[in-house]
């Protein structure tokens, strides 16, 4: 039994890998080959896409931009979201019940229904292509998000760890930063997790709020792809690089994952 | 919890408040705005009332993209949710294995939408692609650049790819709530493996499968870039989901009144779904 267990996730494991090794395999590759030859590995392995990358500073700076405006808003995001978490899981107040619901609403709106008003409207304001423009933007589905999941872990805190806080003399902004941040410590690694992964994946405002300086990555594959015809090699080389800030992430916070998940209160 | 009366509560919340009435409410007022209008460009506009909401609602092709909206989202969740409570079932629970499950599994949510597509697009070529490659030469007719079949195929595998690893992170994390109290008293009551599962496991995952589900309707409900990549909305109109019909709409015929008028049409369908969900899963935890 302990045996047959294994094989579910062993081959869920290995579909989800599946087409990212199809992407690396690609990205060693040449153009010509990708398209000429049909190989399981690279016959003549390449670092040419890499090197494209690297040294243009077009694709580059689509990385810094990228990860600029992503780490921004996962500050954003979970720092605004934790005393309105704190909020929703301890008091009643005027609207609460609505107020968390139309957060949740923000989450449903169709990006796409959006694209064209936000751009109108960041231009307006003269946020057009910034990183800002970009991470405020995303606050829309962040925000509730990290609203959501900090209030479940944040709920699993009995309350009696605030009262006995208060009776020995803390203050509330000392209570919150010393002692209940710390308890929730997992809580918000796991809210950060997902902030950075759905700001991060984004691409339809990212794509709409920018035009050069503030360019992600996502979108000048899609940019280039489209004028010099399908450059495989280089495109699969700039997707295989998409994957290594999240894989970076995961990296930080698996012990938080472990650790948050085993609390369930996701 | 017993949670107290505070109004002074509003001023935590003011933050998230503010951020968030900033991106909704100017944008959805715009959208609201050109619903009611005609535009002619240069910014002229004339007042046309409700014309557009009753033009899209009597459309075919509103049927028609909204049908294989829900389509694909209720073949989606059919998938997606008892697959992932399965993974997550039989995940290990301590070890090295842990994290290397975790970390593996959340690779594909973390790749960028547009490269999903892109991946899956040059994974699913029949000529190139391993995928439609492999598949054919096992003797299947695969193409899902002209068969509307393989086109939803491929969709379909692409967001299973995607997605389900969200539903077993939330599953798993719900499972390792469970006190193993729960499973010893079971044990000597002699429950079943499925008893187990019916009055233990799924009780105690409530909370995140709402969400899971929640989200996971949200998101292919909105499904937008990964098959515009995919197969742009072909063959023909095969896979042109809700959202790749609204922004074909909008942006290439530039129809801004009736591509409006969907935006909202969709926005409230998206909305009563999830309210009367949220509803019914929050009823007994007291918080609607």
């Amino acid at each position: 039994m302990k045996k047959i267990k294994w094989v579910v996730p062993t081959f869920y494991i290995i579909f989800l890998m599946l087409p990212i090794y199809w992407l690396l395999n690609m990205s060693f590759k040449s153009t010509t080959e990708i398209i000429n030859v049909y190989s399981l590995w690279p016959q003549d392995f390449t670092l040419d896409n890499y090197r494209t990358i690297f040294t243009d500073s077009t694709w580059y700076m689509g990385y810094v931009n990228s990860i600029t405006y992503t780490v921004f808003n996962t500050i954003l995001s979970v720092s605004a979201a934790l005393p309105a978490a704190y909020a929703f899981s301890r008091y009643k107040f005027l609207g609460d019940k609505h107020l968390f619901f139309w957060l949740l609403t923000n989450r449903m709106a169709p990006p796409a229904v959006f694209a064209l008003p936000f751009f109108q409207f960041y231009s307006s304001v003269n946020l057009f292509d910034t990183h800002i423009a970009i991470a405020l933007s995303h606050c829309l589905f962040n925000i509730p998000l990290a609203v959501w999941i900090l209030e479940g872990f944040m709920s699993a805190v009995p309350k009696e760890l605030d009262e006995t806080a208060y009776v020995d003399g803390y203050s509330f902004p000392k209570f919150f930063f010393k002692i209940f941040i710390p308890t929730i410590a997992a809580g918000i690694g796991i809210t950060m997790f997902f902030c950075f992964m759905f700001s991060w994946v984004e691409l339809l405002l990212a794509k709409t709020l920018t035009a050069t300086i503030a360019k992600p990555i996502a979108a000048i594959m899609t940019r280039t792809s489209s004028t010099s015809g399908y450059e495989l090699g280089l495109l699969a080389a700039a997707g295989s690089l998409t994957i290594i800030p999240g894989a970076v992430v995961i990296y930080f916070v698996r012990n938080y994952i472990a650790k948050g998940f085993a609390m369930g209160r996701v | 919890m017993n949670k107290t009366y505070n109004q002074k509560a509003w001023f935590f919340v003011i933050p998230v408040f503010v951020l968030v009435a900033f991106n909704a409410v100017v944008p959805l007022m715009t959208v609201v705005n050109y619903s009611f209008q005609e535009t002619f460009g240069s910014n002229v506009f004339a007042w046309e009332g409700t014309r557009w909401f009753k033009q899209i609602l009597h459309s075919e092709r509103f049927h028609a993209s909204l049908g294989r909206q829900f389509i694909f989202t209720f073949i989606i969740l059919l998938i997606q949710l008892p697959l992932g409570i399965a993974i997550a079932l039989t995940m290990p629970k301590k070890g090295w294995g842990v994290p290397v499950c975790l970390i593996l599994m959340s690779m594909p949510l973390l790749i960028p939408w547009n490269v999903v597509g892109a991946m899956w697009n040059i994974f699913a070529l029949p000529d190139i692609g391993f995928l439609g490659n492999s598949l054919n030469s096992l003797g299947f007719d695969y193409n899902f650049t002209q068969q509307s079949g393989d086109a939803w195929f491929t969709t379909i595998l692409m967001d299973v790819w995607h997605w389900t690893s969200l539903v077993v992170l939330l599953s798993y994390a719900g499972l390792n709530s469970i006190q193993p109290a729960y499973y010893q008293a079971a044990e000597i009551d002699g429950a079943s493996r499925w008893d187990i599962f019916r009055y233990i496991e799924l009780p105690k995952m409530k909370k995140v499968l709402t969400l899971a589900i929640l989200l996971r309707f949200m998101d292919s409900f909105m499904i937008y870039t990964e098959p515009f990549v995919l197969t742009g909305g072909g063959p023909g109109n095969a896979t042109n989901f809700l959202s790749l019909d609204l922004v074909k709409m909008a942006l290439g015929q530039f129809d801004l009144g009736p591509a409006a008028a969907m935006s909202l049409i969709y926005f409230l369908i998206v909305l009563l779904i999830c309210w009367v969900f949220y509803s019914l899963m929050m009823k007994n935890e007291g918080r609607t």
